[in-house]
């Protein structure tokens, strides 16, 4: 009897532990990188009195979306300070923002270069497939091989599943405009970082601002998954109450991001209607 | 001197376009060239020649192959095979920087869906080609402002494209290609998009303009009656061929092949009209022997036109005063008009039919003297109401 087996396991085990014995340095200032930033995003929320970030985050809720929204985020944070879960919280916050601003580092620019070059897109297109269709799971082992336990590790696993959708929206928003445009703006001597900056980019903005908004949305969903590697925050929470079969924890928890999502999401939303307004009506 | 010269020019759309040329240069048609390589030859082998400071319109129905043309000569479709020497320099040699500097400096371009960017104001759409130029703020919003005003959007400067009307959304697009001050203007199916009132009110401003300025402008359009209005000459063009290239006129009254005379068919009304029914009344005459040079030339001056007819008090044509025959005549202080008069001019009867006139007035800056058998000046023919009138095809009484 033959027998047909494709040791795939094996062989990207032999692969990862070759790869992250060469590359353990640039992993290592990457790492120092990621950190930095998911340090400050805490440090700035978690340092001042829980009235000031509460009255804070309200003013920038309703300078970005109005004023029922930012009561809403007043009493949303109250409410999460009331059950005790205010540092969770805003660890949660840190991440999810952290991850976000780490996709569009990355997810914007390769989501431009993917609108300029049919090559590119080619290349990226599968691989984005693959980092949205490849269970959550999967990828927290590696992460978690190159960057050890923790909130660095949580973060690159955030980065993987959020990037997605800034890459793709940010394609499909420069492909969107019109070739009439970019025509006209070659027509007048425009260089393509020109037209890519004048006309290209502010025309895609509604598109890439619904990008930010579900690159936002899936960070916020990865905080979740991510705090079985460390990442501690309201995901912790949901995670604990799970092993302890404790329903009113976990309620905390879920109602927590709960609270932030909607916060999140109408915020990003009544930024990109007002673009779009603003485009339409002076 | 000619600012454009087009030899050859031949675009094929397609990735293999050689053997495209090739099947062509052993005179296959283009169909069987499609159907052999799946190549489409949109422009084959063009060649024509623009003076500066004229206004060539390209006329042909839609996949002619006249938008593929235009888009040549600025590069936007880079042309196959052929030659493009604008002021002396081959368009098609260029490298990326002198393309982009002969397109910022040079020629710039308006275009049928008007492609007006709705993320800016008025004031900042027509600046665009001098922010592109890297003019400062104050310097191009200076000139956006000249160039708005010119095309009638002034006080429009802080409001977006969206909420202007078609034509005036084209106005900002004309503004736009106008604030660089180019020498050259594409313009490819510019009023095509706008309804036929409108329309005609932008002819007859972009003439106005043109007066004014005097730019070389290549001018796209698929309506007759336009190329008609608008062309110094016309080129038609057929299947990716230009056809014929003529005067308005010479296209009217000689068709080169039977196309020509399918498309011009339905303007011919040159063999219905006669000399009484396109002139003008001579409201402005110069009476002898009592008016001198003097008055001659300010009446010129204040009609804006270059020669005025000279007549008795019975209305008789004596002959015609040039503008700078009269001149002289008053910087030598000489008195008498009657030794200034032109006396070889062009004249018709009323009934004299309108194909008659058009080789009376092709190639020349004088108007025609409509008179009666008793040498009476019964009314005046100048080429360019002529043409108007003929592309209006309304009324025809003054």
């Amino acid at each position: 009897m033959i027998e047909f087996v494709i040791p795939l396991a094996d062989w990207v085990n032999v692969i990862f532990e070759v790869i992250s014995f060469h590359i353990s340095p640039v992993m290592r200032s990457l790492s120092a990188f990621l950190e930095v930033i998911i340090r400050q995003f805490e440090a700035a929320l978690l340092w001042p009195p829980e009235a000031v970030v509460m009255i804070l985050i309200g003013l920038i809720v309703w300078r970005l979306a109005g004023t029922r929204l930012a009561i809403f985020a007043v009493l949303g944070l109250l409410t999460t300070f009331g059950m005790q879960v205010w540092d969770e919280t805003m660890a949660t916050i840190a991440l999810a923002l952290s991850g976000t601003a780490v996709s569009l580092l990355f997810g914007v620019p390769l989501g431009i270069l993917a609108a300029q070059n049919d090559t590119a897109e080619k290349i990226i297109r599968p691989i984005l497939d693959f980092m949205q269709t490849l269970p959550s799971f999967v990828y927290l082992i590696p992460a978690v091989m190159f960057f050890g336990m923790g909130k660095v590790a949580a973060l690159v696993a955030t980065m993987i599943f959020a990037m997605p959708p800034a890459v793709r929206l940010t394609n499909l928003g420069i492909r969107e405009v019109s070739r009439e445009m970019v025509e006209a703006a070659r027509a007048f001597g425009s260089s393509r970082w020109q037209t890519l900056t004048d006309v290209q980019l502010p025309l895609a903005l509604p598109t890439i601002m619904a990008g930010i908004n579900q690159c936002i949305m899936m960070s916020l969903a990865m905080t979740v998954i991510a705090s079985m590697i460390g990442a501690g925050g309201l995901g912790l929470v949901v995670l604990q109450s799970m092993q302890m079969l404790d329903i009113g924890m976990g309620t905390v928890g879920g109602l927590g991001i709960v609270i932030l999502a909607i916060i999140l999401d109408r915020m990003t939303e009544s930024i990109a209607k007002k673009q779009e307004a603003s485009k339409k009506i002076n | 001197m000619n600012i454009i010269e087009v030899h050859n020019l031949t675009k094929v759309f397609g990735k293999h376009h050689e053997k495209a040329l090739e099947l062509l240069n052993k005179g296959f048609t283009k169909n069987q060239i499609l159907e052999e390589t799946g190549q489409t030859i949109a422009v084959n082998d063009v060649s024509f020649s623009v003076e500066a400071g004229e206004s060539f319109v390209v006329m042909g129905l839609s996949g002619s192959g006249k938008s593929t043309l235009i888009r040549c000569l600025n590069r936007l479709i880079e042309p196959t095979s052929g030659s493009i020497v604008i002021n002396g320099n081959d368009v098609t040699k260029m490298v990326q920087t002198e393309l982009q500097d002969l397109r910022r400096k040079k020629i710039s371009m308006v275009f049928q869906s008007f492609a007006v960017f709705p993320h800016k104001t008025v004031l900042e759409n027509a600046a665009y080609g001098l922010k592109i130029q890297g003019l400062s703020v104050a310097e191009r919003e200076k000139k956006a402002y000249e160039a708005l005003e010119l095309v009638g959007l002034k006080g429009w400067e802080a409001s977006y494209p969206a909420q202007l009307s078609g034509g005036m959304q084209q106005r900002v697009g004309l503004a736009r290609a106008l604030a660089t001050e180019p020498e050259i203007l594409l313009m490819d199916e510019a009023f095509s998009a706008l309804d036929p009132l409108i329309r005609k009110e932008m002819q007859n401003e972009l003439l106005e303009l043109q007066n004014k300025m005097n730019r070389t402008i290549v001018f796209i359009t698929h309506d007759l009656d336009e190329a008609l209005k608008l062309g110094d000459r016309i080129a038609l063009m057929k299947d990716g061929d230009i056809v014929q290239i003529g005067t308005p006129e010479e296209i009217l009254m000689s068709p080169a092949t039977r196309y020509v005379e399918k498309f011009v068919e339905d303007v011919d009304r040159s063999r219905v009209l006669t000399a009484e029914m396109v002139m003008k009344k001579p409201t402005v005459v110069v009476m002898l022997p009592k008016d001198g040079p003097r008055v001659a030339l300010r009446s010129m001056e204040e009609n804006g036109i270059s020669s005025v007819f000279a007549v008795d008090k019975e209305r008789h044509l004596h002959g015609l005063v040039m503008a700078e025959d009269a001149l002289q005549a008053v910087e030598n202080n000489q008195k008498d008009l009657e030794k200034i008069l032109q006396h070889d001019i062009s004249t018709v009867l009323p009934d004299t039919p309108l194909k008659d006139i058009f080789a009376l007035l092709s190639g020349k800056s004088a108007p025609l003297a409509v008179v009666n058998e008793d040498k009476k000046l019964l009314g005046v023919i100048v080429r360019g109401s002529v043409m108007a009138k003929l592309a209006e095809g309304g009324t025809f009484n003054d």
